[in-house]
């Protein structure tokens, strides 16, 4: 009944009410979204980069190097000699070695040369088809064979560099001979072919230095380490910055970096988020704190029917709770709905989405306790007058 | 029924009143005049519980209210005491039936729908019972507010000016219903007024001076 009573107390002056509840859905909604998408932007890098410990690329920024290679988001820094490149991937103290070279798209999909082992580093298998043998056999991502749908067998041709709209090779067509399992890493929207197939669909384009492409002149875009001993993860990239024409850059550092970079626009975010909630805090106690002067006289009447103090005190309390609830809910629902569509854009640009039904329990649950902790805090002066009103006073001046 | 005996209240600033004593059976009328800040309004907060006398004895259903913890007083006034005031206040946003059910779930826990529809056909009010107290009349208003003060049928009525406000069709239709409904309910009915149309229809009158 009491809680009846709220709830008409509530919609008796809905301007108030829904002010309040949006105020407070905004709040809520803006930090759930900040929460989702930190938790899932910070695993989904790190799952990227596991088994990964330093990547070796052309030099230039170590991060875009990074980006590029780790997570084929930026361009590449530039090409490495490969025969250059070898000679540390052939180092004892380096357990694997992945080759990667980039040069076409299809579609905008990229076309990463590469070697097997690049399957086995994110857990994926082949699912149906075979591994790319000869050349311009290619292995599709499974999003790419969903979205595209593509099938074994099917073929196509690439077009250069990474835009849609890049010069097409005409020369060659890429032959669908497998499709790799769903991992929910970049290997799903990637195509894979041999490092050969790249090399040979670029030399085909320049006929009159064909005879000058020797192995040794054989370029490759980053190779990816993994160290057997941990000690080489620490010393190489001062190694090969002075000893070479390339550079290693370690995922893990440039990631922190990277995340620490964007750590204060988030915080930014944060800030902006709780002085919203509270505001809509305010907003609550200043409704309930003006309607006490017309709801005197209904305190006193619930009184003088046997209400008890602390009913009244309950009443006001729960009036404010329920509006914190119904935000809750509301911001709760409105930040996965705006996930979904930051989702779909960063899908569109970066392949990346986010999963708007994950519930990160402990931090909001967090939020849930600070939003009651609002509520509270509204409704306590109001409730606290309510509780010590004076009703034969209230009644006699009536 | 409701018996006193030696009251006497003094608020903060000092003001004092000594209360002549008062008794009434159940289904008798007291009314209570005297001109104004003569105590009147005092008199019957006292005598609801809602102040709390400095001496004497304010007996109701054979429990002295005095003796009774602030805690249990809330209870025991909703169960035993039915108020109608000059101006009727009620809860705004619930409708008139729900304002009468309320003060029944706060005496005893349970709503009493039927006893409510009941007191509202009596008085003549059934036909309101789901429009807000805002959209009735003042006459209206104030026979609702009898219902919501039998809905428990208490042991003692209390009216304060109850009529003050009314035009005289009203106010005479308020008087009697407030006469019929304590003789149907067994309640003794106290008023307190200084209004000449009350003087005129009840005659056990006790005067403040």
């Amino acid at each position: 009944m009491i809680l009846k009573l709220a709830w008409r107390n509530i919609w008796f002056k809905p301007l108030n009410t829904i002010l309040s509840i949006i105020l407070l859905a905004s709040s809520v909604a803006i930090i759930t979204v900040l929460i989702l998408l930190q938790k899932q932007f910070e695993e989904q890098f790190s799952k990227n980069a596991d088994n990964i410990d330093l990547v070796l690329g052309a030099k230039g920024s170590p991060l875009q190097l990074v980006l590029s290679s780790v997570y084929q988001v930026d361009a590449p820094t530039g090409n490495i000699n490969f025969k250059e490149a070898q000679t540390w991937m052939k180092n004892p103290f380096v357990k694997t070695a992945i080759p990667l070279a980039f040069g076409d798209n299809y579609l905008g999909f990229k076309i990463v040369g590469t070697t097997p082992a690049y399957l086995n580093q994110f857990n994926s298998k082949i699912q149906s088809g075979k591994i790319f043998d000869k050349n311009f056999e290619v292995v599709i991502g499974s999003e790419i064979a969903k979205k595209l749908n593509i099938k074994i067998g099917d073929s196509f041709f690439g077009s250069h560099g990474d835009a849609k709209e890049g010069e097409k090779h005409e020369e060659n067509k890429y032959i669908v001979v497998g499709i790799a399992s769903a991992t929910g890493k970049v290997i799903d929207n990637l195509i894979l072919s041999n490092i050969e197939s790249v090399w040979a669909m670029h030399n085909e384009n320049d006929h009159e230095h064909e005879a000058e492409n020797h192995e040794e002149d054989k370029e490759i875009t980053a190779v990816l380490l993994k160290f057997r001993n941990k000690m080489g993860i620490v010393l190489w990239p001062r190694l090969i910055a002075q000893n070479t024409q390339m550079q290693a850059a370690s995922p893990a550092i440039e990631i922190n970096r990277l995340f620490s970079l964007f750590g204060i626009g988030l915080q930014a975010l944060q800030y902006l988020a709780f002085g919203i909630m509270f505001i809509s805090g305010i907003s609550i106690f200043v409704a309930l704190y003006n309607s006490l002067k017309e709801r005197k006289y209904e305190f006193a009447i619930l009184r003088v029917n046997g209400a008890s103090r602390i009913q009244l005190l309950t009443l006001v309390l729960i009036e404010s709770l329920v509006l914190c609830f119904i935000g809750y809910i509301f911001g709760t629902i409105i930040g996965r709905i705006v996930l979904v569509f930051i989702s779909k854009s960063s899908e569109n640009e970066f392949k990346m989405t986010f999963n708007p039904l994950e519930f990160v329990w402990n931090l909001e649950g967090i939020l849930v306790l600070v939003t009651i902790f609002v509520g509270v805090l509204a409704a306590l002066i109001p409730a606290l007058k309510a509780y010590t009103i004076n009703i034969s006073k209230t009644l006699a001046n009536a | 029924m409701i018996t006193t005996k030696k009251i006497a209240f003094s608020y903060p600033n000092g003001e004092t009143f000594q209360f002549p004593d008062l008794h009434c059976e159940a289904s008798n009328t007291v009314l209570i005049t005297g001109n104004s800040g003569k105590g009147k309004t005092t008199y019957l907060h006292l005598l609801a519980g809602l102040l709390k006398s400095k001496s004497g004895e304010i007996v109701i259903n054979e429990v002295n209210i005095n003796s009774i913890s602030n805690k249990s007083k809330d209870k025991f006034r909703g169960q035993n005491i039915g108020i109608v005031f000059q101006k009727s206040h009620f809860i705004a946003s619930l409708s008139v039936l729900e304002n009468i059910e309320m003060a029944s779930w706060l005496a005893f826990g349970n709503k009493n729908t039927s006893k409510a529809k009941k007191l509202l056909q009596e008085l003549d009010l059934l036909e309101f019972q789901n429009k807000l107290p805002s959209q009735l009349s003042v006459g209206q208003q104030q026979r609702a507010s009898i219902a919501r003060a039998l809905i428990n049928e208490p042991k003692v009525l209390l009216a304060d000016e109850p009529t003050s406000s009314l035009d005289d069709e009203n106010a005479f239709k308020v008087a009697n219903l407030l006469e019929k409904l304590t003789k149907e309910y067994n309640a003794a009915l106290v008023i307190v007024t200084h209004d000449l149309r009350l003087k005129d229809k009840f005659l056990n009158q006790i005067n403040l001076i």
